[in-house]
Parts: C-alpha cells; sequence; structure tokens
C-alpha cells in the first residue's frame, strides 16, 4: 500500500465531480485528497487525486475513472519526476510579544507569507510540498493554531512531458 | 419552430426505434401529446419497472437499443430496479425521464426526485438536459453510448421546459458522434493474440470459459468456428448460454454454482482457460483462490477493467469478443489433438449427466424440459430468478445466442414477464415464454393487463411450488429446514389470468404437461400455465456458498 498520485483530465461540465469521487467510495477506494480546477485545455478540467492502496486497487481505480465518459485522460504521475505543491493558510495565535516575533521568524524560514495580522493573531500563507507544510504546521502548534486550511495537492511532470488529452 | 418534445420524437426515429414502453405523468404530458399522433409504436404498461424490463428484453433480443419512458419522481424511481439490472448485465437501454421544469430544479418541487444522482452508480452514462438546443445530440451521443463498448444503460433527465419549448432546429446529419473521452477500443491486439495462440498449442488441458460478452458482440459463430478449429472443449456462464448449441459434444454447458460437474471439474483441472467476454462472477468461481488454480488464464473482453479485476490473467486481450476472434481464427494454421484430455472429460460427462428423479411426481426439471423437446431450439424463452431460472438454465437446450434472457448480474425477481414483452417486440415471429416462479410473477403479475390488451402473445409457464423455492433451499441445506417466511399462500393464477381476460390452465400431473405447453403455444394470445410442481425440488447440483467449484453436493440420482 503506497499514495498515488493521479492526475485525472476531464470534461468540465455539470457533475463531473460527484462521478469522480462517487466512483471512489462507490468502490471502496480512499482518498487522501483532491483538487480540482479549470486548465489550460478549453472546457477541460484537472483533478489531481492522491490515493492510497496496493498496485492491483490503484490499477482498477485508474481503469474504472477511465470508464466514465467525461473522463478523457487517467495518469499515475507517482513514479515520474514531478513538482508537487499544496497551499496551506494557517491562523495562528500570537500576541504582540508573545509569540509573534518567532512566528514571523518561522514564516521566513519557511518562506511564508504573513497575510493578515490581528490584535492577537497571525495569518501565514505557505506553499510546498506536503512534508514541508506538515513540519510547519506542527512548529506552529506550539503556539496555538487557530484555524487550517490545506488544498489537495496538485501535481505536474517535470520537463517537456505533459498529461495531455487523447485517452 | 419544433418543440423539445418534438425534437425528441424525431430523433428516436432517426435512431430507428419504433416502440418504447412508457407511462405517462405530468411533465413528460409534452412528450405524450408528441406521442399521439406520432408512428413511434409506445406500449403502454402497468408499472415503470416493467417499461425498463421491456426495453431491456427488446434489447436483449434484438441486439438493439431498448427505449423506456418514465414521469419524474416516483415514475423515474420506478424505473431503477430495470436500469439496474440492464447496468449489471451491459444490456443498451436509452431510459427517458421527464424532470420539473429548470426554474424548480433543487427545490424540493412536487415529484421531484434527483435521478441522475440516483443512477449515477447504475448507468453507464446519464444526462440532465437543462437546454432544449442540446436535446438533440444528447439523445444521439445516448444512443451511441449505450449501444457501443461495453454495452449498457443510459439515462436522459429532460425537464418539462425543455421539452416545452420551441427552438429553430435542424438535425445534424449524421456524423459519427465524437467523445473525447469515450474511445472503446475494438481491434485486440495483435501481438498479444499471436502469444495467446502460442499459449493454446503449449497447453494439454484448454478450456474455453464464454460469457455474455459472446452474445453482445454477435460472435456466436466465430466462438463455435474457434471450438472447432482448435477442438478445444468449452464451457458457457449462465449469460454465455446460446452462444454455442448445447447439445455440441465439446459443449460442457453452464458452470458454477450451479454448473455441470463436468464443467466445474474441467476449470479445475485444465491448464489454460481461456475466458471470452466472461468476468469471474463470485457465483462462477466460488472460491477464488482454488478457481482455475492449475491453470494459465488468457482474457478477451472490451472491459479492461474487467481483466485483472478478480483473477490474476497471463495474456488480456482488450477488444471486442467477434474482433478478436475474427483475428484469431485468421491467424491459427494448426490442429493439435487433445485426446487424453477430452476423454477424461467424456468421462465426466457420462457419469455425471444433469438428472432428477422421474418417478411420475410432477417435477419442474420435467417441464423444462418438455418445453426444450417440443420448442426444438425454437422461440425465446425468457425466465424469472431463482430455482426457476436455474432449472431453465440446467434443462433447457439453447441453440442460438439472444434466445435466452434472464437477469444475471442483479438477479431481478419480476424481470422476466416483462422482459419477454420486450422480446416479443423485438421477434414478434417468434413464441416467447417467460418461465417463472410464483413468486417472481408476483412482482410484476400487473403486466397480465398490458399483454391483455395488447394482445402481446407471451407465454408465461409458472413453476409454482408455492414457496420462494432458492431461498427455501437454503433454508432447507444451511439454516436448519426453518423455512423464515418463504413460504406462499396458494394463489389461483388461471382465475386471476382470466380476470385480465388472458387464457390459462392449471396443469397437476406429469400426463397433462405437453398438451398444457401445446395449447399455449397454438394460442395466438398470451397465455399462463399454473404448473404444481413438487413443492421441495431443489436445484442440484450446487456449490455451496465460499466453497471450491469442484466440491459440488447432490444431482446423483439413478
Ligand atoms: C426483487 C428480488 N427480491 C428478492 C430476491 C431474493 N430471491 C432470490 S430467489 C428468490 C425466490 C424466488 O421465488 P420464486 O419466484 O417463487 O421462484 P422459485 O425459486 O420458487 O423457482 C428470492 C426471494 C430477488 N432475487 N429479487
Amino acid at each position: 500500500m503506497k499514495a498515488h498520485t493521479l492526475s485525472v483530465l476531464v470534461e468540465n461540465r455539470a457533475g463531473v465531480l460527484s462521478r469522480v469521487s462517487g466512483l471512489f467510495s462507490r468502490r471502496g477506494f480512499n482518498i487522501e485528497s483532491l483538487a480540482v480546477g479549470i486548465c489550460e485545455e478549453p472546457g477541460m478540467s484537472r483533478i489531481t487525486i492522491v490515493c492510497i492502496g496496493d498496485d492491483a486497487q490503484i490499477e482498477q481505480v485508474m481503469k474504472q475513472l477511465n470508464k466514465l465518459i467525461d473522463v478523457v485522460k487517467v495518469s499515475d504521475i507517482t513514479e515520474n519526476e514531478r513538482v508537487e505543491r499544496e497551499l496551506a493558510l494557517i491562523k495562528v495565535a500570537a500576541d504582540p510579544g508573545t509569540g509573534r516575533a518567532e512566528v514571523m521568524q518561522l514564516a521566513t524560514i519557511f518562506r511564508a507569507q504573513i497575510i493578515d495580522v490581528g490584535a492577537k493573531t497571525v495569518t501565514l500563507s505557505v506553499a510546498g510540498d506536503t512534508e514541508k507544510i506538515d513540519a510547519l504546521e506542527k512548529l506552529l502548534r506550539q503556539y496555538g493554531v487557530k484555524e487550517l486550511v490545506r488544498t489537495g495537492k496538485i501535481a505536474m511532470l517535470r520537463g517537456a512531458k505533459t498529461v495531455k488529452s487523447a485517452k | 419552430m419544433k418543440t423539445g418534445a418534438r425534437i425528441l420524437v424525431e430523433g428516436l426515429q432517426r435512431e430507428g426505434v419504433e416502440t418504447l414502453f412508457g407511462y405517462p405523468g405530468g411533465v413528460v404530458l409534452p412528450i405524450y401529446d408528441e406521442l399521439y399522433d406520432s408512428s413511434l409504436r409506445h406500449i403502454l404498461v402497468r408499472h415503470e419497472q416493467a417499461a425498463a424490463h421491456a426495453a431491456d428484453g427488446f434489447a436483449r433480443a434484438s441486439g438493439r437499443v431498448g427505449v423506456c419512458l418514465a414521469t419524474s419522481g416516483p415514475g423515474a424511481c420506478n424505473l431503477v430496479t430495470g436500469i439496474a439490472t440492464a447496468y449489471m448485465d451491459s444490456v443498451p437501454v436509452v431510459a427517458l425521464t421527464g424532470q420539473v421544469p429548470t426554474s424548480l430544479l433543487g427545490n424540493d418541487a412536487f415529484q421531484e426526485s434527483d435521478i441522475t444522482g440516483i443512477t449515477l452508480p447504475i448507468t453507464k452514462h446519464n444526462y440532465l438536459v437543462k437546454r432544449t438546443e442540446d436535446l438533440g445530440h444528447v439523445l444521439r451521443e445516448a444512443f451511441y453510448i449505450a449501444g457501443t463498448g461495453r454495452k449498457g444503460p443510459v439515462l436522459i433527465d429532460i425537464p418539462k421546459d425543455v421539452s416545452t419549448r420551441p427552438i429553430e432546429y435542424e438535425f445534424p446529419e449524421s456524423e459519427p458522434v465524437t467523445l473525447r473521452g469515450y474511445q472503446p477500443t475494438i481491434r485486440g491486439h495483435a501481438k498479444q493474440i499471436d502469444k495467446a495462440i502460442e499459449m493454446i498449442f503449449d497447453a494439454e488441458r484448454p478450456l474455453i470459459y464464454a460469457g455474455g460478452g459472446v452474445i453482445a458482440s454477435d460472435a456466436s459463430a466465430e466462438l463455435l468456428s474457434l471450438v472447432e478449429t482448435l477442438g478445444i472443449p468449452i464451457t458457457t456462464t449462465l449469460m454465455g448460454l446460446g452462444a454455442v448449441p448445447c447439445d455440441h459434444p465439446l459443449n460442457l454447458g453452464m458452470l458454477g454454482m450451479h454448473g455441470t460437474r463436468s464443467a466445474n471439474y474441467a476449470v479445475t483441472e485444465s491448464d489454460l482457460l481461456i475466458a471470452i467476454g466472461a468476468r469471474f462472477d463470485d457465483r462462477v468461481t466460488g472460491k477464488l483462490d482454488t478457481f482455475a488454480s492449475q491453470a494459465k488464464i488468457i482474457h478477451i473482453d472490451i472491459d479492461p477493467a474487467e481483466i485483472g479485476k478478480n483473477k490474476k490473467v497471463d495474456i488480456p486481450i482488450v477488444g471486442d469478443t467477434k474482433s478478436v476472434l475474427q483475428d484469431m481464427l485468421a491467424k491459427i494454421r494448426k490442429k493439435k489433438e487433445y485426446d487424453r484430455w477430452l476423454t477424461r472429460i467424456r468421462g465426466w460427462k457420462e457419469k455425471h449427466p444433469l438428472t432428477y428423479r422421474r418417478d411420475g411426481v410432477l417435477r419442474p426439471q420435467f417441464v423444462v424440459e418438455q418445453l426444450s423437446e417440443l420448442l426444438n431450439g425454437e422461440g425465446i424463452i425468457v425466465s424469472e430468478v431463482g430455482q426457476n431460472q436455474m432449472w431453465t438454465a440446467q434443462y433447457f437446450c439453447f441453440r442460438k445466442p439472444r434466445t435466452w434472457i434472464t437477469s444475471g448480474g442483479l438477479g431481478t425477481m419480476g424481470y422476466g414477464f416483462p422482459a419477454a414483452m420486450g422480446a416479443h417486440f423485438a421477434c414478434p415471429d417468434q413464441v416467447v415464454f417467460d418461465i417463472a416462479g410464483d413468486g417472481s410473477f408476483q412482482m410484476n403479475i400487473q403486466e397480465l393487463s398490458t399483454v391483455a390488451t395488447n394482445n402481446i402473445p407471451v407465454k408465461v409457464a409458472i413453476l409454482n411450488n408455492r414457496f420462494l423455492g432458492m431461498v427455501r433451499q437454503w433454508q432447507e441445506l444451511f439454516h436448519d429446514r426453518r423455512y423464515s417466511f418463504t413460504e406462499l399462500p396458494p394463489v389461483d393464477f388461471v382465475k386471476i389470468a382470466n380476470a385480465y381476460g388472458v387464457d390459462g390452465i392449471r396443469v397437476e400431473s406429469v400426463d397433462d404437461v405437453v398438451p398444457a405447453l401445446r395449447a399455449a403455444v397454438e394460442t395466438d394470445g398470451p397465455f399462463v400455465l399454473d404448473f404444481r410442481v413438487e413443492r421441495e425440488e431443489n436445484v442440484f447440483p450446487m456449490v455451496p456458498a465460499g466453497a471450491a467449484i469442484n466440491e459440488m453436493i447432490g444431482g446423483n440420482y439413478e
């Protein structure tokens, strides 16, 4: 069992997300994260799905996804050289005086941005791979994380290779 | 200017539809108004479930797409079992449903139900059409998707304003439908086919295991030719019966839970299993790790997702069965003798034929056997679900594809009678029998009214045991004969038939079976035969749930 990153190109139609997510729950496949948005191809969206399973399960997931009429292309890019990003917004308890300076310092180290400063909180925006965000989150916990929002992971192949239509 | 309803009716005609099965209601009034003076033949059923099954029966008997129509909410929901039945058996059906007007969608409006949501997991694809402009091409796509690749049901949900609104519309000239996300593989991979042929000639104990995919792709002739060219024995699934003649010397009959001993033993001992349009269903394989455990496996299927789903495969070939078999046949140049293997198989066949007690008692198997002899391979046989279905599979000799119609994957009681109506419209010159249980028949018995009013000459042969027989059998064998809620009260089916205006006979003795069957066949219209059979007869042989398929019980009578 390991985490696989699937890049799925779909027709940008009403209901396509429920077709995709419904398939996962119906067939008992687990989704770790899912991120969706429009992409470079007109009329299509790209979904990045991280799911956990053994090779046979992942093969089934991909084949079943491929059967959906609105799914144009499915690629497992786990074994490829790729870049990945996740975005997190983290609101940290940081009174002026107590932790605020340290939180700001951590932000610098992690190349996070301070996007909001309140009387008692500081909000950071950080992008990176999952491990980096996990690490920052862990460090910030000691100051008190008031709220955390993470996007799912998005991923792309390195170099000239792409995940394009033509199923 | 054309309304959506007009576009729909014209579109159906352009797809070659002549008959559809449906039931009206509020939001489909505009569509029904168009049907009123169209040349489409609309058969009014008495329950929407029957419309879906009839469309399905039509599709299975004809190989074309079947069509059903229902109103929103309760009407659409009543189609669900029928759509799921078609989905499980890969049957091409287009289901049309009315929907509340787009302005009310999502408002819990009167008779609104989210039928595209409900049928998401049981359709190959579905559509909620929000603009009249889209209706024409959605319909074309729906027929294309339903009837190509691995076939299946497609639902189109049509809000009332979409069918009422008039627009300027001309159907595009019929260039082929293209969908970026749907391009089924038809031709098998040439190298894989070469490897498969090589593997076949390396084998000593090869066996073909053919399923419903062969029927769906009209590949029976190719399959028979493969069997004969190679001289390899064949077993078929429930869905594959009729793909090759039952009495062909190389045919071992059905495999699986109620298969023949020879078929199950052959699977267990074979060293090469050639699966063609079959999907290793649990009712076929029994305990999975012992299924064909000595065999290498070649799997030919149109659906890549079926390959390797349940069983690891040595040579996968994705493609349409007919095309792949044609390519294989063109490449086979030699012949090998499998004498020892065939002798062993012949031994099993002789030692373990399907048998039942022939003691003068009216037994259900006898009824099926007599019907088989009477029709002699002609006619279309539909079944309900339960013991009646298994006895028909075992004792009716099917010689041609599309003459056996049954709900295999979902096992839907109540399927047979309406599906038989559909089969009649597909093949009006054939005699159509529904072999029924008294339980199943009562699930869509209201269709007696449909066959009576339309004079649909379907013959219903009820193997009336006053039990939910198959469940009772399991209770007898595995629950200490505790017959919990499986006994049914006696019902006078002849009286019921008569009340609807349908003829019928009750049969209580062995001697009356053939004359009664003859009477049914010779009657022009519908007919009901109420066979009062031995009540606690069992379907044997049988693989108990979870056992290996060669661990069969029962079925040895002198
Ligand atoms: C709609 C539906 N409900 C329940 C079942 C479970 N079931 C399978 S076989 C069977 C008994 C069928 O009885 P009957 O139609 O009288 O046929 P018999 O087995 O006696 O031939 C039942 C209840 C089913 N297959 N379908």
